[in-house]
């Protein structure tokens, strides 16, 4: 499964707060969203379906094993998300 | 991938349905039109664009498209490419549409009110059709069309695409030459291309029109939620889709029994009265053993493929589909595939054809093509008749640990036979073209409501339709045909054995048999596999007819399953089960992949391996079956 870990490979931000760490249910408001450098087109494909500044995401479930995908909730709607999705959405400090 | 330009209506303004995934754009169309296309709860159901002609009440005709779901006007997946395409006008065949409806969620408004921004920019004409608005009612969001429309600066018109009237006020305002007017007016401006950054200018509108129409609190999905809590629990989440899955199809044998009794019955009854007031000669042959043992063999699996249908249609309808998708990722990650392949996989089982074209909803054209190549392995419906057969001949009617039956135990581990070699062929083909890939999952998972009993009705019925009319249609033509070589030449003067030997189904079928001996095939199954090409269940109706011919000196219809349990070793049987779990597939299947492919490659491709397979498969079946003592 490498072609995840290449996916799921931090950005150079030290203190990071990013979608995928958030725990169970615990509502946060997106801040950005960083695409790593392989898959630039995330950026646009996840603000098309809502993940947009100034909204409010929580983790509704987590795939088992290993937690992933996630199930999250972005304003109105709902999306499975695998966790280096997730990893692109950078959250606001709580 | 081509989309075939075929106008069924000419002529009147266009008027195209447009939206986010989900919306109900085809509900709506199909109230509009009063055409029966397929609806579902879940993202991605419609991938092409589908045509119909509304009338309106000043006898104005329009032509109505229905067009896949976007998300937005850059399309990721090539069904999305099918929306863009028609609104920037570079469809091929079809012209811009005259009048754009953009279909909005009415309880998904901020997400979906991005999309009619963004078509608004097009230059096109537009009016909004607030879809659902009883549900966001339920919700306690009450929107205000007027309100809204005088935000958006185009007509609104609330909608509700489940209820008979629920599109009467958008019937209304089509057939309206002032709406017309309002929306042409509106549109003014030149049309600009769409910038990434305008998602987030966007967004930012739409919060202050929600804002000002006092929408813009976030409302929970109570009992959605609480579904979600014990469905898509690590643990209890996939037992309960296993589950599911293994009562499905303990019920396709457990409910059939009775009604296929009857249609059993019904065949015999109606072979021996043909059989008797018919005189003895070559055209009773044809009607008693030609075409009723034929199609009649084939007409009595229809109770179980309603009852499998009945299951497939409910939990399209529940919103349960993306879940599983959901709980499947990681499995399928595994093999080098996403979640997003879980549906179009799915859809296989009623037939490779939809979902082979169901595979346009990923985004990853190697996973695309990869879902297409082991569509083929899921077990399609028209299979089903030839398991049942088999498994009503050869397994035992008993019970094992509590209740559970023995037949339809065989049959979910024949569907998982396809599954997992579809997932074996995913593994091989991970290894050699998946370097270097990433994939999206980021999938809908809609609200669940209740099955609609008229939405699971219609398809049923649907279903139901299809297959009476394979049955009188390609099976009893290729029936017929059989008959025919099956009867002609007739035997020899002082010839013993049964005349079908010395005709050209009999030769043909024993030169066959030279091929498919190793794998424990007779010259009657290899003949029969010949016609199975062309539709699988005629593999059904042509041992059928072959047996009846073959049976000497009994003119009645006889009922197929006491005559191969008879004449079949355990092990032939256990063989060409095998065989079908592959089974070099049908014609129309090679015929869809080559549409969605754009080549000869791929279908040549798929039918070499599965032939491959279905040989390998049935070698080591048969050899093994006949060590072990079959």
């Amino acid at each position: 499964m490498n072609e995840y870990m290449n996916a799921e490979t931090p950005l150079p931000f030290p203190q990071r707060h990013t979608l995928d760490q958030l725990s169970l249910l615990q509502p946060a408001t997106v801040l950005a969203i960083e695409a790593p450098m392989q898959t630039p087109e995330w950026q646009c494909w996840l603000e098309e379906i809502g993940f947009l500044p100034g909204e409010t995401v929580a983790i509704l479930a987590r795939g088992a094993p290993g937690g992933d995908p996630l199930v999250v909730r972005v304003g109105d709607s709902t999306f499975a998300l695998r966790r280096a999705e997730a990893a692109c959405v950078v959250l606001e400090n709580m | 991938m081509k989309e075939s330009v075929i106008h069924v209506y000419r002529g009147g303004p266009l008027v195209a349905l447009v939206g986010n995934p989900n919306c109900g754009k085809t509900a709506l169309f199909n109230l509009l039109t009063g055409s029966r296309q397929k609806v579902a709860n879940y993202a991605g159901v419609t991938v092409e664009r589908k045509e119909g002609r509304l009338v309106s009440a000043a006898g104005k005709a329009l032509r109505v498209l229905d067009l896949p779901g976007a998300y937005s006007l850059h399309p990721r997946s090539p069904d999305e490419r099918v929306t863009c395409d028609v609104l920037y006008g570079r469809a091929v065949g079809e012209k811009r549409p005259d009048l754009v409806v953009c279909v909005v969620d009415a309880t998904q408004l901020r997400r979906n009110l991005r999309l009619v921004l963004a078509v608004k920019r097009l230059g096109l004409p537009c009016l909004v059709a607030l879809n659902m608005v009883d549900l966001a009612a339920q919700r306690g969001l009450k929107v205000d069309a007027q309100a809204l429309s005088r935000e958006l600066g185009v007509p609104v018109v609330p909608t509700i695409a489940v209820k008979g009237d629920g599109a009467d006020a958008l019937r209304d305002m089509l057939g309206d030459a002032d709406v017309w007017r309002q929306a042409r007016e509106a549109a003014g401006g030149p049309a600009t291309t769409a910038a990434q950054s305008e998602t987030r200018a966007d967004h930012q509108v739409v919060r202050d029109i929600l804002q000002r129409l006092g929408l813009d609190a976030a409302i929970p999905h109570l009992t959605s939620d609480r579904i979600d809590r014990a469905v898509l629990h690590p643990v209890f989440g996939p037992l309960l889709l296993a589950v599911l899955l293994f009562l499905i199809f303990q019920a396709v044998f457990a409910w059939a029994e009775a009604p296929m009794g009857w249609i059993e019955a019904g065949t015999a009854w109606l072979g021996n009265a043909a059989g008797s007031a018919l005189a003895d000669g070559w055209f009773r042959s044809l009607i008693v053993d030609g075409i009723i043992a034929g199609t009649g063999g084939v007409f009595v699996f229809l109770p179980q493929i309603v009852i499998l249908f009945f299951f497939i249609l409910v939990l399209e309808e529940s919103g349960y589909l993306p879940r599983a998708a959901f709980l499947l990722d990681r499995l399928m990650g595994g093999v080098g595939l996403s979640g997003r392949s879980f549906i179009p996989l799915l859809s296989s089982f009623a037939c490779a054809i939809p979902g082979i074209m169901a595979a346009r909803t990923i985004a990853n054209p190697r996973d695309r093509l990869v879902t297409i190549m082991i569509a083929p392995l899921m077990t399609c419906s028209a299979r089903l008749p030839v398991y049942a057969l088999l498994i009503g001949a050869f397994i035992p009617r008993r019970e094992v640990w509590g209740g559970i039956e023995l037949q339809g135990l065989v049959l979910f581990g024949l569907y998982l036979a396809g599954i997992v070699s579809a997932l074996l062929v995913a593994w091989v083909l991970k290894k050699f073209t998946s370097r270097g890939q990433v994939r999206t999952l980021m999938m809908e998972l809609p609200t669940y409501h209740w099955p609609r009993l008229r939405n699971v009705a219609i398809g049923l019925w649907q279903r139901v339709e299809i297959f009476i009319r394979r049955v009188g249609g390609i099976i009893l033509v290729l029936t017929v045909l059989l008959w025919f070589l099956a009867s002609f030449p007739g035997p020899p003067a002082g010839a013993t054995g049964p005349a079908i030997e010395y005709s050209l189904a009999g030769t043909l079928g024993r030169a066959l048999a030279v091929v498919f001996e190793p794998i424990g095939f007779n010259w009657q199954i290899s003949i029969a596999l010949v016609p199975g090409l062309a539709a699988r269940e005629v593999a059904v109706s042509a041992l059928g007819t072959v047996y009846a011919l073959s049976a000497a000196a009994d003119d009645t219809a006889k009922a197929l399953t006491p005559l191969i349990t008879q004449s079949w070793s355990l092990a032939t049987a256990f063989s060409l089960l095998a065989w079908y779990v592959f089974a070099p597939m049908c014609l129309a299947t090679l015929a869809t992949i080559k549409r969605e492919t754009g080549g000869w490659t791929m279908p040549l491709l798929a039918a070499g391996y599965l032939f491959a397979m279905a040989y390998a498969a049935s070698f080591i079946t048969y050899r093994m079956a006949l060590w072990l003592g079959g």
